[in-house]
C-alpha cells in the first residue's frame, strides 16, 4: 500500500533526496567548487524528471488517502515548473559567477522550491497545500536574501518573509474555518460541504484562502511586495520568482477553487474577477512610470497574473484551460527577457534602469529583433504567442458571459502595450551616450534567441502554439469533472 | 456558564486580529512585527484544537502540529534574514526598511 502511495511521489522523492545528497556531499568536499557542476547536474536532473512525468504520466492516481493528487492538471504544471526552474539555473551561471554568489547552497535552495510548488500543485488537502507553499516559500525567502553583504537583497528577503508569512497567515486561518465548517480538509470532501448556499464560516475560510494565494500569484490589491522584491533581490532570483513560482501558485490558485469549491463557483467568481480587473490596471498604469526594468517587470507580471485569474474567473474547463496555456507562454517570454537582463551591463558593471538600452539596436541587431518580439509578445501583439495567450483568457471570459470583463482586459493590455513599446522605441530610436556594452555569454544568447524563437515562431499553422493546447484540455478537464 | 466553541472562535479571531494590526500598526521594531506573525499562526492553532475537539475528528489537531513546526523554521529563517539585515543597516527599525520605493 505504502509502496504504491510512494511510488506515485517518485518525483519530489528523488529531487528531496539528490537535495540532501548534494547538500551532504559539498559540504563534506570542495564546497563552493562544486557549484557549477551543481547547478548544471540539477538542471539536467529537472529537465529528465520533466520528460519523465511528461512522457510516463497518464490517468489520475491518488497516494496518501487523497492528500497527493497526480493527475493530468497537476503533470502540466509540474512540467512547466521543472522546465522554467531548469532554464532559470542555466542562464544565471555567468551572472551567478560574475557578483560572487555562485554559492552551492543555490541549486540546493531551488531544488527544495521546487520540490515545494510540485507538491503544491498536486496538493488534494489543505495539510499537504499548506506544506507545500511552506516548503517553497521558506526556500524561496532565503534566496531572495542571497546576497548577504547587500542592504537591498536582504531587505528584499525581509519584505518578502514578512508579506509571505503574513499571507501563509491568512491562508490558514481560512484554513481553518474551512476545516471547522467542512468537517474535514480533504477537498473531496469540502467541495461536499460547500454546495448551494454554503455557511457563512465555509464563506469566510474561502476568502481567506484566496487572499492568501492571490498574495502568493501578486495579484492586486496584494502585490505591495512584488516590485521590491524584484527590485532588491539579485537577478537570476527575479527570474525564478517571475516564472515557477507563479505557475505553482497560479495551479494551486485553480486546484482549490475547481476541486474545493467547485460548487459554489459564483461565490469566489466575484472575488476572482475583482482581483482580475484590479491586477490588469494597476500593472499596466503603475509601469508606466518605472526607469528600473526589473520593477517593470514585477508591474507586468502584476498585470499578466491578472489576464490568467481572468482566465479562471470564468469558471469554466475552457477557462482554466486558457490560463494553463497563459502560464506556458508567460513564463517562455520571461525567460527570453531575463536572459537579456541578466546579461545588461555598462563598463562592466551590472545595471538595471531601462534607459540603459539607449541605441541598443544599432549596436547589436539580433539581440535587438529577439527583445523586440519578446516585448510585442509582452504587450500581446498578433501574430505572437502572447497574443495567443490573451486571445485564449478573453474567449474564455466572452463564452462565460463576462463581456465587461473582456473589454476590461483588452483596455488593460492597450494601456499595458504602451511601457513595452517605449523599451522598444528606446533601443531603435534612443540617442547612443550611454549604451550598454552588449556582451553576452553563449548560454544566456540561446536563451534569449531560443525563446525569441518560439514566441516569434509558435503561431505558424504546423507548429501550432507547439502543441500545448491538447494537454492543456485534458489538463482543464481533469480539474473540472 | 459553558465555555463553548463560540468562545474558543472569539478568542482565536482576537489574537488573529491583533497579530495583523501589529504587523500594520507597528511602526518600530522589525521583532515585533516576527512576534506578530507567530501570534496569527497561534490564533489559527487555537481555531484547529477548537474544531478538532468539536468534531471529534484528530486532523485538526495534526494540521496544529505540523503548523506549529513550520512556525519554528519560519521563526529561524525570519531571524536569520534579519541578522543579515541588521549587519548592513545597523537597524532593525521599520520605518527604515524602505530603500526601494516606487
Amino acid at each position: 500500500m505504502i509502496g504504491a502511495d510512494l511510488a506515485i511521489m517518485t518525483p519530489e522523492i528523488v529531487l528531496s533526496l539528490f537535495a540532501m545528497a548534494g547538500l551532504l556531499g559539498a559540504v563534506y568536499t570542495s564546497k563552493d567548487k562544486l557549484a557549477s557542476a551543481m547547478c548544471w547536474g540539477t538542471a539536467a536532473l529537472f529537465v529528465i524528471i520533466a520528460f519523465y512525468i511528461g512522457v510516463t504520466g497518464n490517468g489520475a492516481h491518488e497516494a496518501f488517502d487523497g492528500m497527493f493528487i497526480d493527475d493530468a492538471f497537476s503533470r502540466f504544471a509540474k512540467v512547466t515548473i521543472l522546465l522554467s526552474a531548469a532554464a532559470i539555473l542555466a542562464i544565471s551561471q555567468d551572472f551567478m559567477a560574475k557578483s560572487d554568489l555562485l554559492r552551492f547552497e543555490f541549486p540546493i535552495l531551488i531544488i527544495l522550491a521546487v520540490v515545494g510548488m510540485m507538491i503544491m500543485v498536486s496538493a488534494g488537502d489543505l495539510i499537504a497545500l499548506y506544506m507545500g507553499l511552506e516548503l517553497q516559500a521558506l526556500a524561496l525567502y532565503v534566496v531572495a536574501a542571497m546576497r548577504r553583504d547587500s542592504v537591498r537583497s536582504t531587505e528584499a528577503g525581509l519584505k518578502y518573509f514578512v508579506l509571505g508569512a503574513l499571507s501563509s497567515g491568512l491562508l490558514l486561518y481560512g484554513a481553518s474555518l474551512t476545516y471547522g465548517f467542512a468537517g474535514t480538509t480533504r477537498f473531496g470532501g469540502i467541495i461536499e460541504a460547500a454546495q448551494g448556499d454554503m455557511p457563512l464560516g465555509l464563506l469566510f475560510g474561502l476568502v481567506f484562502i484566496l487572499a492568501g494565494l492571490a498574495f502568493k500569484v501578486s495579484a492586486a490589491p496584494f502585490h505591495m511586495w512584488t516590485p521590491d522584491v524584484y527590485e532588491g533581490a539579485p537577478t537570476p532570483v527575479t527570474a525564478l520568482f517571475a516564472t515557477a513560482p507563479k505557475v505553482a501558485a497560479m495551479a494551486l490558485f485553480a486546484r482549490v477553487v475547481h476541486d474545493a469549491f467547485g460548487g459554489v463557483i459564483g461565490d469566489w467568481q466575484q472575488i476572482v474577477m475583482f482581483l482580475a480587473v484590479l491586477s490588469m490596471f494597476l500593472g499596466a498604469i503603475a509601469a508606466i512610470g518605472q526607469t528600473d526594468i526589473k520593477r517593470l517587470m514585477a508591474y507586468s507580471s502584476i498585470s499578466h497574473m491578472g489576464f490568467a485569474l481572468m482566465g479562471l474567473a470564468s469558471g469554466t474547463a475552457q477557462g482554466v484551460e486558457a490560463m494553463l496555456i497563459y502560464m506556458a507562454i508567460y513564463v517562455v517570454m520571461n525567460i527570453g527577457t531575463f536572459a537579456f537582463i541578466l546579461t545588461m551591463e555598462r563598463d562592466g558593471r551590472q545595471v538595471t534602469d531601462i534607459s540603459s538600452l539607449s541605441a541598443f539596436a544599432s549596436k547589436e541587431p539580433t539581440k535587438a529583433l529577439a527583445i523586440l518580439v519578446l516585448m510585442f509578445s509582452l504587450a500581446g501583439v498578433p501574430p505572437l504567442l502572447g497574443f495567443f495567450g490573451k486571445y485564449a483568457v478573453l474567449v474564455a471570459a466572452v463564452d462565460a458571459g463576462l463581456i465587461w470583463l473582456a473589454v476590461a482586459g483588452v483596455i488593460a493590455s492597450v494601456i499595458g502595450a504602451f511601457y513595452y513599446i517605449r523599451i522598444i522605441y528606446l533601443m531603435y530610436f534612443g540617442d547612443a551616450r550611454e549604451g550598454l556594452d552588449g556582451k553576452m555569454g553563449l548560454v544566456p544568447y540561446v536563451g534569449l534567441i531560443g525563446m525569441a524563437a518560439i514566441i516569434g515562431l509558435g503561431w505558424i499553422p504546423g507548429i501550432n502554439l507547439f502543441g500545448i493546447e491538447a494537454p492543456a484540455q485534458a489538463a482543464a478537464a481533469m480539474l473540472t469533472r | 456558564m459553558t465555555i463553548g466553541l463560540e468562545h474558543y472562535l472569539t478568542v482565536a479571531a482576537a489574537l488573529f486580529v491583533i497579530g495583523i494590526f501589529g504587523i500594520f500598526l507597528n511602526r518600530k521594531n522589525v521583532i515585533i512585527i516576527l512576534m506578530s506573525l507567530e501570534l496569527m499562526l497561534l490564533a489559527v492553532n487555537i481555531n484547529l484544537v477548537a474544531f478538532s475537539s468539536f468534531l471529534g475528528d484528530l486532523t485538526g489537531q495534526v494540521f496544529t502540529l505540523f503548523i506549529l513546526t513550520v512556525a519554528a523554521a519560519e521563526a529561524a529563517i525570519g531571524l536569520a534574514i534579519l541578522v543579515c539585515y541588521f549587519r548592513n543597516r545597523g537597524t532593525v527599525d521599520v520605518e527604515d526598511v524602505a530603500n526601494m520605493k516606487g
